[in-house]
């Protein structure tokens, strides 16, 4: 598969993606690289993840990270529970130490959380890390040596080396910079707001019946309301809701009437200041201008 | 196609070519390696090298590494493989200070020219008119002052012993930002599972000492910056030994002083004799006195030693008078940038002690909105009345 086929592949599962993501992505397919994605929230980022795993047929793993974000939560854990009750049933038994230990830490009482799941699949999974920058920088650094080894080492039970090896996407929002080292291990593409062509692509391959006419004036409105000074820009997820508004309201025209303009703009701005920002008047102007 | 680059017959072929388009890279402010170089031509197996547009979105995907970076790419690829002319949109354009004519502070006359020529229109710490050469032509004050001063005039030991204090009690006060993880601990909220089944073993399954785990705390680290510019001379004595005192309470902090560039004087500052390591400091100090740009050297910072010192459980304590000979926006960009990292910054500025201030210069109104804490400080007192409101920070 060269990266038009990619390209072409992706548009048919519904991701109209730019040349320079479209490269990434086979890039990061044919050299088995992980795929870092930069850009601002509701851009699709996340969607590419998803997409590729349809695009190749296999399983999607998700590693949401958050702040604390550890071990026991991204690699394993052992099933205290679990464990607890085969011991007291094993002395019951009058099993040897020895015996239990070896029962109590095996494969049957380990949890696997993503990161070890997505290196033990028998085909190679897309494994989605989203949200680096929220995971303090100990996570980081744990994860470059995933990332470079593709082995996990149990205590317990050994390294566990993988059977397959991941397609590795990581997203971030750039709430904090993240580590030249791992930056370097990446793959890179920045993911920015699509430009008219492409945002219009997308409306309709996401909402095939909407017209013509009024997905343009959709899709213009939406545009000239990023160029406002708004704290929260609208991002493709919320163009994509306020079209599906609009055509749940039966509405052929933006223009046509201003209070239930105003109303569906609810799925666009999301913050008190920008809603205020926006008035009617400017609804209208912006409405006016995409027609 | 006429536009792709022709290289000399005698070269070395497509590797030392690539080799060649990494180092213009490097030279205009990407960071790359060897490694990069590698995974470049091999990207390059994958697509059609032979078209500049795959080619170029090929060698973006490895090479490029932020958002700035992504958007300068394309004009380096076609300095360089489309012969366009060779432009040089440096990454680092701003720091370079020694290229530049160092333009003076707006409160020109403040530092060593003034006192010199003994005309001072602005107050003067009196000090350092012994280091002038006595010309002092107002013209002096348009350089970089690279006259040594030595600072050991202005902090004594006393200052540094007094300073130790307050600097201890604040780091005691910053000292509290939990961790979300969770470490083994006598006392603790959660049940260690790990410790417990392993303990539990040896008594039949009966988990009889319950090991627990905790959110430990963990200490802020303190970055000091100290502008010892012209106009801040006045205050120089207050916060040098500040900082040294700040350094001895505790050794993990890192701190810097900067005027028309940025020196780092942390290593200096460890020096476990007082005196020395004041003397040690003037040497690196050179220019003291003289101008300031804040904003090229905030960036500066930004840009080289907060990678590596400045990450999420740090505090930036900048004290400035925010007079500064850059544009606003440098200041604002480099803060900006900072606060990335996800550090508390806290802005001491001498002069908001004056009755009626307000924060008009206009590289300090810029820097407000990333600000966590702007404070007055021009006396020691004032640095220890900070410590309640460290505590909520």
């Amino acid at each position: 598969m060269n990266w038009t086929d990619l390209q072409t592949a992706m548009a048919d599962t519904g991701y109209v993606a730019s040349d320079d993501l479209a490269m990434a992505a086979h890039l990061a397919l044919a050299l088995g690289r992980p795929l870092l994605l930069e850009g601002a929230a509701g851009v699709g980022k996340t969607e590419v993840a998803r997409v590729l795993s349809r695009v190749l047929d296999t399983r999607l793993i998700r590693l949401q990270c958050y702040e604390g974000l550890d071990a026991a939560q991204a690699i394993y854990e052992w099933n205290y529970q679990r464990q607890l009750l085969a011991i007291r049933a094993a002395a019951e038994d009058g099993q040897t130490g020895r015996e239990v230990e070896d029962r109590i830490f095996s494969e049957d009482y380990l949890l696997q959380r993503p990161l070890l799941q997505a290196i033990r699949q028998d085909t190679p999974p897309v494994l989605l890390i989203d949200e680096i920058d929220r995971a303090d920088e100990e996570f980081e650094a744990y994860l470059l040596e995933v990332l470079s080894d593709f082995q996990i080492t149990i205590p317990e039970l050994g390294t566990i080396t993988a059977t397959s090896r991941p397609v590795v996407i990581l997203t971030a929002n750039g709430t904090r910079d993240l580590s030249d080292a791992l930056r370097r291990r990446c793959l890179y593409a920045h993911v920015s707001y699509p430009d008219r062509q492409t945002e219009l692509a997308i409306l309709n391959a996401r909402c095939p019946d909407i017209e013509s006419a009024l997905a343009r004036q959709i899709v213009g409105f939406v545009q000239s309301l990023r160029k406002e000074d708004l704290e929260k820009k609208p991002g493709v997820a919320e163009m994509l809701d306020f079209a599906a508004a609009l055509s749940g309201l039966g509405i052929a025209d933006l223009t046509a009437d201003p209070v239930v303009l105003q109303a569906t703009l609810a799925t666009l701005l999301k913050t008190q200041t920008d809603r205020d920002n926006i008035t009617t008047e400017v609804a209208q102007r912006l409405a006016g201008k995409a027609a | 196609m006429s536009r792709v680059t022709k290289f000399a017959a005698r070269d070395a072929g497509p590797a030392a070519r690539m080799a060649g388009f990494m180092a213009h890279l490097r030279q205009n402010g990407l960071r790359l390696g060897v490694a990069e170089t590698e995974t470049a031509l091999a990207a390059l197996t994958q697509v059609n090298a032979a078209d500049p547009d795959q080619a170029r979105h090929a060698l973006k995907a490895v090479c490029a590494g932020n958002a700035e970076e992504a958007e300068q790419f394309d004009d380096l690829f076609n300095a360089f493989w489309l012969d366009a002319g060779r432009v040089r949109t440096r990454a680092v354009p701003k720091t370079d200070a020694a290229a530049k004519d160092h333009v003076h502070s707006s409160r020109d006359g403040a530092g060593e020219a003034a006192s010199g020529a003994g005309t001072a229109t602005a107050p003067d710490g009196g000090e350092g008119a012994a280091e002038s050469d006595g010309e002092g032509r107002l013209i002096a004050a348009r350089t970089a002052n690279l006259m040594k001063k030595d600072l050991r005039d202005l902090v004594r030991p006393e200052d540094i012993a007094e300073a130790e204090l307050v600097a201890r009690r604040l780091g005691l006060a910053l000292n509290h930002r939990r961790s979300r993880r969770r470490k083994a601990a006598l006392k603790g909220d959660r049940l260690h599972f790990r410790k417990l089944i392993r303990h539990s073993l040896s008594t039949g399954g009966e988990p009889l000492r319950l090991p627990m785990k905790q959110r430990p705390d963990r200490p802020l680290k303190v970055v000091a910056l100290c502008d010892v510019s012209g106009s801040m001379g006045l205050y120089a004595q207050v916060f040098l030994s500040f900082m040294a005192g700040l350094m001895r309470a505790d050794p993990a902090t890192d701190a810097y002083l900067f005027h028309t560039r940025l020196v780092r004087i942390a290593d200096a500052l460890r020096d476990p004799d007082p005196l020395r390591a004041v003397g040690r400091m003037s040497l690196l100090a050179e220019g003291f006195g003289g101008g300031s740009k804040i904003g090229a050297s905030l960036t500066q910072f930004a840009r080289s030693y907060a990678r590596r010192f400045v990450d999420g459980r740090t505090v930036v304590l900048i004290l400035s008078d925010g007079y500064d000979t850059d544009p606003p926006e440098d200041i604002a960009e480099a803060l900006a940038a900072l606060k990335k990292r996800g550090c508390k910054i806290i802005w001491l500025n001498p002069l908001k002690g004056w009755d009626g201030y307000e924060a008009v210069a206009r590289g300090m109104s810029a820097a407000l909105p990333y600000i966590d804490l702007f404070r007055p400080a021009n006396r020691l007192v004032d640095l220890a009345a900070l410590e309640p409101e460290l505590t909520r920070l």
